[in-house]
């Protein structure tokens, strides 16, 4: 079985790799390109953990083929924070104490921030259905909502400040 | 099986020849959430898989006067984003939006969901009301299938080897026509259907129905189309004794499964109250474009 | 420290020092480490509940390309029955061992056989197909009515039920019973003017961390070994391999990974000493982590039980008699915690007229391991759902039924001491004027109540905090950080030291830079701990006072320390804690405090939970609309991270009695190894959780700390099962409460 050689690019920056046909994004991200910020709960896309962006579509790395990444760009929990400045989605989670293990923190903070792009303004019933695909077991969930809400309420209000609204076309929460 | 192999092709001539001319097992990979798990189970057998992502026409959908062609790996996401597809089907639109989480979404389709042929997939039934035909491309060329019909079987469809699903078609509703989907789950999101249920209906000005489709899933080998249940709501007012007949026509037409999702006879009696709720709901959604 | 004091830093909900590395991905959890030359290691897992192995052929999967080692039972030097600590109590490290790697029988579907160290996870995994074993299948038993039967068969030849009167002639499936009792139970009864008595069952369950099991672990010359893996205690890791491979304790390093879940799971092991022995023998670091569903397959879940509870009472409310018969399930090997179910039950009660009996029962099911409160939910369940209907009986408010019986300082427990301080009315009174409680409820919905106990427990920590020339400091310490303790650990030093709590930064060490910490568990952390890092600042303290003094040319005693300064008593003269430690190395040399400890004086949380339910009676479906967990803290050092542990416990009690259970064949096959078909709750599943925070403080504690982590996930399962009996009126035995149960509920009023 002949590995396959892949161009990508991650959280900007260019990327080759080879893989097995059978290895998914979340192997390659993992054990080749040691960005080991993107966790493996089940690699059944049931838990949420290994959430990445694939051209800025939220998705579970551990669903796609890593072979399928060829050309495409992929966001990482890596690529969240700009060094050492949080994002304001990482800074309302350390303030609202919205992680305890924190093992599903990276998968949320990608979540939460594909979230906001196409639903700046949830309701927490929105919230909580958008990311009912991330399992958190040590919290139950309360300060996470909190601290997502309060993210979003910031974000708009530094959008307006920076005169740099984006109006979200497609708010998804009609439906 | 474990994935030996993974192609591109750029043309559905290409796609069919590949999966033709296999010796193996090959199988199409469209958004991939369920074949990238059942390969996983161990197995010696090596599987080659075809992606279909980069066929023209595979991830679009058009929508005009005839009604809908469906790319059939167009992911959920963008396909549920659609207000006009929404606004014409929201059942079939409600029943995409359904499968999986928000990651889910971002890659499974209906077309896969539809050729993976799971007895609880959540479009098949929703697809049946509307009337959805399958156009399959193969060696010997194009071939179109009821959508009620193109499932056979527990995780079997109808299609050959060398044939991929091309093109989902729906023709555009008649007027006052509007569908609903309703499933059935445990939590609030991320189960697999323990029972669902698909209405169409179309409906005079005075509120009688003159047409309906009556689909449900998770409650047999297959997804069923279910006549009886339909004529029990044509020519009535979806009052409730057309709702309990259409709910007992539904329950008896199911053949479910206790598994540990749910037992049988729970299963036969929730699908005949999503069938009662999926109705009404199609109802006020006919009424309410109407603005009464 | 009395309890109307005014804290700086205590109390305060500062951002957790880990927080930086945690949201960013940066922390480094179990599965996150690579080591040069390192290789993968796999189990060989049990296809059948029950067998005996008759031959095992490992030939076509050695001469695999890439495989570098196989290891089995016989690996392990020989290992007697003994007990090693684990967690809160202690496990038989024969037992152990046999279900580390199945010893000639394997006892459950996804019982570890034998272990494969190859080149590539890909390679490892092509050699277990390779591996040729034969299995003479035998019965599996399933629970507990079918282990504890006439003629069942039995998993153990040589169990014979301890804690009876007189051995028994023959094996059986309980491998013991342990009584309590207080007062006379058949007077407690004759004087009841109402009795209830019911049995109730709660399925097997599991802890539901998001991190699977994952170790590396290394095997140098001379046997020097290093063992890196996501557990709840690196130093019972320690111990269990040492005890497992006969090696000395200071030939293994263990170092304790970032830990994303354990809940009680991850006090035992697993792979690695499986890892540490394929290291061994391949010359090579092993990297062994477990899929999900090997995690459901074969780590420790929660006992499965059937319980019969009897309460008796006297019309105007108080409660003669209180009567439990619990039966456990251990999994294939013993070790439930039936007794300490039966040690909880009753204690939120001041009843004179007490018994319980325990039982302790094998089935092919993996061994279990503590889960949080390990024992008391279960029981609790029981319990405090005939203690509602009791309430319901009897026309009283069932808030009002538990303070007029409740356990005081100085009620006698069932198990022997006497309570000392304690919040449970509090609680209760906390719960009772909750808005929530006030909130009326509407057709189709119906409320919950309930209360827990559990004793928390107190154990040996060490910590040093070490002073740097510019004045900020290290706090080392040795317990696993679950849910966000090094915040809490920063406060209290803080406190002591009197400098910004920024300024303190909290490591947690290896088995070789600490001194020995008991695990991470029993609601230890902040208590204990806690109590060595209060006494390491305070040796501190006492060194910076010193070295003032010597500057000062005064006596010690003429020096206080306030708000991070020295200051001479007799004079003028001020020194800062930065000034002091820039100047250490002209006053004596390196400052650092040390804080050993086996911490007694645990104060027990009392919980009380209220849950508002509504059922969608055509499906059975259930919705938790509203939900309050109030608890005593003792002292809460960072209440945000006592919330989180507050409604963490509540979240997973609520999946308990809603949603979660094993689902086995007859054959004995686990059916839903995996989450889509295990449901743990989901953010849209559950609604805010309110978390209240009582302050009873504990006398034994310098801030008055009663460790929170486990009480609760008490009180959710008879508060939500009892919220979906008010509001099908009709009773619930089982859990879990899922639709097509509370349906059948519906459908038998």
């Amino acid at each position: 079985m002949a590995k396959v050689h892949i161009a990508t690019s991650v959280n900007g920056e260019a990327v080759e790799f080879l893989c097995n046909p059978s290895d998914t994004l979340l192997d390659v991200l993992r054990n080749e390109l040691q960005l080991t910020g993107t966790k493996e709960g089940c690699s059944s896309g049931d838990c949420g953990a290994c959430s990445i962006t694939l051209d800025e579509r939220l998705v579970c790395s551990c669903l796609v083929l890593a072979a399928e990444a060829e050309g495409s760009e992929i966001g990482t929990i890596e690529g969240v924070a700009d060094k050492e400045q949080l994002h304001i989605i990482q800074q309302k989670f350390l303030e609202h104490a919205a992680l305890q293990c924190g093992i599903c923190t990276p998968g949320l903070v990608v979540s939460t921030q594909a979230m906001l792009k196409e639903m700046p303004n949830p309701t927490e019933q929105q919230a909580r259905l958008f990311l009912a695909g991330n399992l958190c077991r040590c919290t139950g969930y309360d300060k996470i909502i909190r601290a997502v809400m309060d993210a979003a309420e910031t974000m708009r209000a530094s959008d307006k400040t920076n005169k740099n609204a984006s109006v979200s076309t497609s708010d998804r929460g009609g439906l | 099986m474990a994935i030996a192999n993974y192609k591109v092709p750029q043309s559905i001539d290409e796609a069919v020849q590949l999966l033709a001319s296999s010796d193996g097992a090959c199988k199409v990979l469209a958004g991939g959430t369920d074949l990238i798990i059942q390969s996983k189970a161990q197995s010696d057998a090596p599987l080659q898989v075809v992606d279909i992502k980069k066929i023209e026409g595979m991830v679009s959908a058009e929508l005009d006067a005839q009604g809908l062609t469906l790319g059939p790996a167009m992911n959920c996401a963008e396909f549920t984003a659609r207000k006009d597809i929404g606004a014409l089907y929201p059942g079939l639109v409600e029943a995409a939006y359904l499968i999986g989480s928000s990651q889910v979404q971002g890659r499974c389709s209906v077309g896969g969901n539809l050729c993976n042929a799971s007895p609880a997939a959540d479009t098949i039934p929703a697809l049946i009301a509307n009337g959805a035909n399958c156009i399959i491309q193969g060696p010997a060329g194009q071939r179109t299938v009821a959508a009620e019909d193109f499932v056979t079987g527990v995780g079997k469809n109808c299609m050959q080897q060398g044939e991929l699903l091309k093109t989902i078609s729906i023709a555009a509703p008649a007027a006052r026509t509007s569908d609903a989907y309703l499933r059935f789950i445990p939590r609030t999101e991320m189960d697999i259907a323990v029972a669902g249920a698909a209405v169409s209906l179309t409906l005079d000005e005075s509120g009688i129905c003159t047409a309906a489709r009556v689909a449900i899933g998770a409650v047999a080998t297959t997804a069923l189309l279910v006549p009886s249940a339909a004529a029990a709501l044509i020519g009535s007012a979806i009052d409730s004794t057309a709702l309990e007949a259409a709910a007992a026509a539904v329950s008896a037409a199911a053949t479910p499964i206790s598994d540990r999702r749910g037992t049988a006879e729970f299963r036969r009696h929730v699908v005949g109250v999503l069938v009662k709720r999926a109705a009404v709901i199609a109802a006020q959604r006919v009424t309410g474009e109407k603005g009464e | 420290m009395s309890e109307t004091q005014d804290y700086k830093y205590i109390g305060t909900r500062s951002i957790r020092p880990d927080g930086f590395e945690k949201v960013t991905g940066k922390a480094n959890y179990g599965a996150d480490l690579s080591l040069p030359g390192m290789i993968w290691g796999k189990m060989l897992r049990s296809p059948h509940a029950h067998a005996v192995i008759k031959r095992i052929d490992t030939s076509k999967a050695e001469a695999l390309r890439g495989v570098m080692a196989i290891t089995t039972f016989a690996d392990f030097p020989s290992v007697s029955v003994e007990a090693i600590a684990s967690g809160e109590g202690t496990v038989d490290s024969l037992d152990l061992a046999r279900n580390i790697m199945a010893n000639g029988k394997v006892l459950y579907h996804g019982h570890a056989i034998l272990g494969i160290a190859a080149t590539s996870e890909i390679i490892a995994e092509q050699a277990l197909d390779l591996v040729e074993i034969d299995y003479e299948l035998l019965p599996p038993v399933m629970d507990i009515r079918d282990a504890i039967a006439e003629g069942a068969t039995v998993l153990h030849d040589d169990m014979f039920t301890e804690g009876l009167a007189e051995k028994p002639a023959v094996a059986s499936n309980i491998a013991s019973r342990a009584d309590f009792k207080k007062g006379d139970i058949e007077a407690g009864f004759a004087a009841a003017d109402v009795i209830v008595e019911r049995e109730f069952y709660t399925p097997t369950v599991h802890q539901g961390y998001i991190e699977p099991h994952a170790c590396v672990a290394r095997y140098d010359e001379d046997g020097q070994s290093m063992i890196w893996c996501s557990t709840q205690g690196h130093f019972d890791v320690r111990a269990s391999v040492a005890k497992l491979l006969s090696m000395s304790l200071n030939k293994i390093k263990v170092v304790a990974s970032e830990i994303g879940g354990g809940f009680g799971g991850k006090t035992t092991v697993y792979c690695e000493p499986v890892a540490l022995i394929l290291s061994r023998k391949s010359g090579r670091p092993v990297k062994m982590v477990m899929n999900r569903e090997e995690v459901f397959k074969a780590s420790g879940p929660g006992s499965a039980t059937r319980c019969k509870v009897k309460v008796g009472a006297k019309n105007d409310g108080t409660i003669t008699a209180m009567q439990g018969e619990l039966y456990y399930e251990a999994g294939a090997f013993k070790g439930s915690p039936a007794r300490l179910g039966g040690m909880c039950i009753f204690t939120p009660y001041d009843v004179d007229n007490l018994q319980v009996a325990c039982y302790d029962v094998v089935v092919n099911k993996p061994k279990v391991a503590a889960y949080r409160a390990p024992g008391a939910p279960q029981a609790a369940f029981a319990g405090e759902m005939v203690v509602s209907e009791i309430a319901e009986k009897l026309k009283k408010d069932p808030i009002d039924l538990r303070i007029q019986n409740a356990a005081l300082e100085g009620t006698k427990t069932i198990y022997g001491p006497n309570l000392k301080s304690i919040g449970l009315v509090e609680c209760l009174q906390a719960a009772k004027n909750s808005p929530h409680y006030q909130q009326a409820l509407a057709e189709d919905q119906g409320r919950g109540v309930a209360s827990g106990f559990w004793f928390n427990i107190g154990g040996q920590s060490s910590a040093t905090i070490n002073m740097n020339p510019d004045g900020t400091a290290t706090i080392v310490e040795g317990s696993p950080d679950i849910g966000g303790s090094r915040a809490s650990m920063q406060l209290m030093a803080a406190e002591e030291l009197g400098i910004a709590a920024e300024l303190i930064k909290p490591i947690i060490a290896d088995t070789e830079n600490i001194g020995y910490n008991q695990s991470t568990g029993g609601s230890r952390t902040t208590f204990a701990t806690g109590m060595a890092v209060i006494h390491a600042a305070q040796d501190v303290v006492r060194q910076m006072k010193e070295r003032a003094a010597s500057l000062w040319n005064v006596t010690i005693d003429q020096v206080a320390w306030a708000d991070g300064v020295a200051i001479n008593s007799h004079g003028e003269e001020r020194l800062s804690a930065a000034q002091i430690c820039a100047g250490a190395d002209r006053t004596g040399g390196p400052i650092s405090g040390q804080g050993n400890i086996n911490a007694r004086g645990a104060g027990p949380s009392f919980a009380v939970h209220v849950c508002d339910v509504e059922v969608d009676t055509e499906t059975g479906k259930v919705d938790v609309i509203r939900y309050t967990a109030v608890q005593d803290a003792g002292k809460a050092i960072h209440p945000s991270y006592v919330e989180g542990q507050y409604q963490g416990g509540a979240a997973q009690g609520i999946g308990w009695a809603l949603n979660e259970e094993y689902v086995y064949g007859e054959d004995g096959l686990l059916q839903n190894p995996g989450f889509l078909d295990y449901r743990i709750p989901l953010a849209s599943d559950l609604p805010m959780i309110d978390a209240i925070i009582v302050e009873v403080p504990n006398a034994f504690h310098p801030y008055g700390v009663r460790g929170v982590g486990e009480s609760g996930i008490i009180p959710p399962l008879a508060a939500t099962g009892y919220a979906v009996s008010d509001a099908i009126k009709a009773p619930i035995t089982d859990l879990p409460c899922s639709p097509p149960n509370v349906f059948k509920a519906i459908q038998g009023r």
